[in-house]
């Protein structure tokens, strides 16, 4: 029977579909990985692929250039390549499809398109204010320049 | 359309079903990814409709997960999106540009 639990055997007989709902499920009865704890309480929280300082997606890595642009160091993040059950179980605790996910002050705010949405139109820096955080585009010259 | 582009085309077709656009544009950028030639993975979608009136930014993007929810779930590794009301692609038509890869996992 030991071959029903062969990877090869997996991947052959159960579908896409069926494999990436099985993670699912798993990631929601995992008593490992609490997304309410991981998220609520911090200012900013980012799941993403790579490190802030090692990034391995261009998304992720855009996510947290607008970040460092408007100041915001040392926020937590999550590396999402490093655990799959956090990889799949933040899609289903966001109900998003993709990585990077980004929080605030543990309301799920969007992935890279509206952070950088929101940069472009000057909304992240009032965002960042809600959380307490001082954008450090309104100190410098060009600040005026992020609304279009 | 060409049966060389199955997921591209099933997006285009279900977008349009769902979501009566204005303007759509359905682009596989999966050539800019660390992927095999001719992988369906990485796409960019613009898409203007009246249905994203008097909606906000999330629902938004959540209105073409769910009209792609199936390619989503099994074929599509990244997404971008731009949507729009007809009035805010009136304003500015600007879709930017997806960055460049940073190696990811490989597929």
């Amino acid at each position: 029977m030991s071959f029903l639990f062969c990877k090869s055997t997996w991947n052959a007989v159960v579908s896409p579909a069926n494999r990436r709902a099985f993670m699912l499920c798993l990631a929601q009865m995992s008593s490992k990985v609490n997304f309410d704890e991981m998220v609520k309480g911090k200012p900013v929280v980012v799941f993403m692929k790579g490190t802030p300082d090692a990034p391995r997606c261009g998304f992720s890595n855009a996510v947290c250039q607008i970040l460092k642009f408007h100041g915001v160091d040392g926020f937590e993040s999550y590396d999402v390549l490093s655990n799959e059950d956090i990889r799949q179980g933040v899609k289903e605790y966001t109900k998003w499809p993709t990585i990077p996910q980004v929080f605030f002050n543990g309301e799920f705010i969007g992935g890279c398109d509206i952070m950088l949405d929101m940069h472009k139109n000057g909304e992240l820096i009032e965002e960042l204010k809600k959380i307490g955080i001082r954008s450090a585009l309104l100190d410098s010259s060009d600040g005026a320049d992020t609304k279009s | 359309m060409s049966d060389d582009k199955p997921i591209e085309n099933a997006l285009r077709q279900k977008l349009t079903d769902a979501l009566k656009p204005q303007f759509l544009d359905v682009i596989n950028e999966s050539y800019m990814h660390n992927v095999p030639e001719g992988t369906e993975s990485h796409f960019k979608v613009v898409i203007v409709s009246t249905a994203f009136e008097n909606v906000k930014r999330l629902q938004k993007h959540q209105l073409v997960h769910k009209a792609i929810q199936e390619e989503l779930d099994n074929s599509i590794h990244a997404l971008s999106i731009v949507a729009k009301t007809p009035a805010e692609w009136e304003v500015s038509q600007d879709v930017g540009k997806s960055p460049p890869c940073r190696g990811g996992a490989g597929l």
